[in-house]
């Protein structure tokens, strides 16, 4: 694997609160282009791992490389090539959904009024909401759509890697389905790479190419089947269980 | 990443208008190629021929700019063609339109300005009825509430009583007694001002002892209260009504109004006479330091003086008030607290809300006291 297509590199990376130890000696690597889905037992620190490589948490110890660029001293311009969806869509509650997408475009880029408009509209097209969802403030939307907006305010730069934190928690089947499938859209006629963070077992069958799965304060990365085979009991149960034979067989895998 | 700025050259053969592109059309370079993607539309030329070759690389901002030439030519009769667009571009540039065709159908109404400027008055007043009314009902249900725990004192909870009790009462006595202590230091010296024009500085004992226990010291402690007791009610209760803690109550039998309302209500109406109380003290002893200090009189003259004003007629006109004042601080910032809707964003509004009405309803209040004393006599 070459340089070039390796986005995030992740070496030697220890999270500590307090005394307790989140991540130790964890390495992850991320290619371009490519879906990863992050999973783990709750309070292993999937979320932690996400904050931290988008420079949220200051690491104890151990370095993160994105786009070829240590994390500690990330210029702006890496910086807005990273878009983030938190898990709620974290829209700020006092603008618009249209203004919230100008926001990013306002602070770091000088464009007419007029086109940053037309952006906004374009990327609230882009993820199916309607174009009447772009005066509206976030508490008037739905679950679903401040996700939407929320994915559409980190399309705003046009960013390189899509960090997504649990994109389908609190949706329907049907809206986690189609949110999986604008997901994977997006992905590929834009070229992202994306670091999804899920417990969504539908997700990691229909959408993810490898999964990174956190146990023992270290993650374990493969595709699907080489962790059907893998006999870490952590592993074992959560690809074998009830739940995740549903969601395998419905994918056909 | 070489980074190299995008550019457009426009070169006129006969009809045909031949624009090339070229460099980065990232949404870090649009801004620059904007205005000249907008003026081709006003070259007059019929037939266009967009050379895309030069392009080295494209986002959707980019792809937005060469889509929406082609649209707004199309829609003035212009044909435009793209030359040499790399198949990852043109996949872009498709994404695009549909996504714009998507929204095409609808046509955004405008608002006329004086139809909506009518229609946000209509609706601040007809809100502003609704609220009185649900006030109003509010007030009954928890008059009535109040009444059958009276009937039945096991209702009450007293530890809950108790706990709001120190809340809202003990852990307040630092800040009121402070305020207060400083406001009778300003009153003295204001009046001590006024009164020795007339060599009567001595009366600045009889001018603080009805201000402060008439007036000022249930008033201040009041407006205290309702900007540090009623702002917790309604956060705390709002916080619980987004958890869905107050629906889980209602679900398992309990009265929300009897577990989360009457408390803190009573708590207030126990606290605020007995802060009041201490308000006066503080504010008196605070009045007479000053006096003291800066005022020809000894102590003696001039507690003997305050004594003679303070009587227990002056006492009861500041404390009969106190109750009231902590009824409606209470019920407003419960009644606002149970408002919160299913998100936090309402919180913060509410919180405020909740500290403006009270104080407007402690000083409304006041007023009519004033009007029902002087019209008795008292």
């Amino acid at each position: 694997m070459s340089e070039q297509d390796t986005v995030i590199t992740v070496t030697g990376l220890r999270t500590q609160f307090g005394t307790a130890v989140i991540h130790d000696d964890l390495d992850l690597s991320v290619r371009r282009g490519e879906v990863l889905g992050v999973v783990g037992g709750s309070g292993t620190g999937k979320s932690v791992l996400l904050r931290t490589i988008i420079g949220l948490n200051k690491p104890r110890a151990g370095t993160i490389e994105m786009l070829g660029q240590d994390t500690r001293e990330m210029t702006s311009l890496v910086q807005r090539r990273c878009g983030v969806l938190f898990q709620s869509g974290a829209l700020f509650s006092s603008l618009t959904v249209a203004e919230n997408i100008e926001v990013p475009m306002r602070e770091h880029l000088r464009l007419p009024h007029a086109l940053m408009e037309e952006l906004a509209a374009l990327k609230i097209a882009m993820v199916g909401l309607p174009p009447d969802a772009g005066p509206k403030y976030p508490s008037e939307l739905s679950g679903g759509m401040k996700k939407r907006a929320g994915l559409a305010r980190a399309l705003a730069l046009d960013p390189a890697i899509l960090f997504l934190d649990k994109p389908t928690a609190g949706l329907d089947p049907i809206g986690a389905a189609a949110f999986d499938n604008l997901i994977r859209d997006l992905q590929q006629s834009l070229g992202l790479t994306v670091f999804m963070v899920t417990h969504d077992l539908d997700s990691l069958a229909a959408i993810c190419d490898r999964i990174a799965v956190l146990v023992d304060k270290r993650v374990r990365l493969g595709t699907m089947a080489e962790h059907m085979r893998d006999s870490h009991p952590w592993i074992q149960e959560y690809f074998h269980g009830p739940r995740a034979r549903v969601a395998l067989n419905g994918s056909g895998t | 990443m070489a980074e190299s700025p995008g550019w457009v050259k426009s070169t006129i053969e006969g009809e045909r208008l031949i624009v090339s592109a070229g460099g980065d059309w990232t949404v870090d370079g649009v801004g620059a190629l904007d205005r000249e993607m907008r003026n081709l539309a006003g070259s007059g030329s019929t037939r266009v021929t967009l050379d895309t070759s030069g392009i080295a690389s494209l986002d959707t901002a980019g792809a937005w700019l060469l889509y929406r030439a082609r649209r707004d030519l199309a829609a003035i009769g212009v044909t435009m063609q793209f030359s040499a667009l790399d198949p990852r571009h043109a996949a872009l540039v498709e994404l695009v339109e549909q996504a714009d065709a998507a929204h095409a159908e609808t046509v955004r109404p405008q608002p006329n300005p004086l139809a909506a400027l009518v229609n946000r008055i209509g609706q601040t007043v007809c809100e502003a009825a609704d609220e009185l009314a649900h006030l109003v009902n509010f007030f009954g249900l928890t008059i009535v509430t109040l009444g059958k725990c009276i009937l039945q004192p096991r209702r009450l909870r007293i530890v809950s009583l108790v706990n709001q009790m120190e809340q809202t009462g003990l852990n307040a006595l630092g800040i009121v007694g402070l305020l207060l202590f400083l406001i009778g230091v300003v009153l003295a010296f204001q009046g001590a001002e006024q009164l020795r024009r007339f060599a009567a500085e001595i009366f600045t004992a009889d001018g603080l002892a009805v201000m402060v226990l008439r007036e000022i010291g249930v008033l201040i402690a009041a407006i205290l209260i309702a900007g540090r007791s009623g702002s917790a009610f309604t956060a705390e209760i709002g916080m619980m009504k987004v958890n869905e803690e107050v629906d889980a109550l209602s679900v398992i039998g309990l009265d929300p109004i009897e577990v989360l309302v009457l408390p803190r209500i009573n708590a207030l109406l126990i606290t605020l006479p007995l802060l009041t109380f201490f308000a006066n003290v503080a504010a008196l002893t605070g009045g007479t330091l000053m006096a003291v200090a800066t005022l020809d009189v000894t102590y003696t003259q001039f507690v003997r003086q305050l004594a003679d004003a303070l009587t227990l007629k002056n006492l009861m006109v500041g404390m009969i008030k106190a109750p009231v004042f902590a009824f409606l601080i209470g019920m407003v910032g419960c009644y606002e607290g149970l408002k919160v809707g299913g998100s936090a964003e309402s919180i913060g509004r509410l919180t405020t809300q909740s500290v403006v009405e009270s104080i407007v309803l402690v000083i409304l209040a006041d007023a009519l006291f004033s009007i029902i004393f002087s019209t008795l006599g008292i």
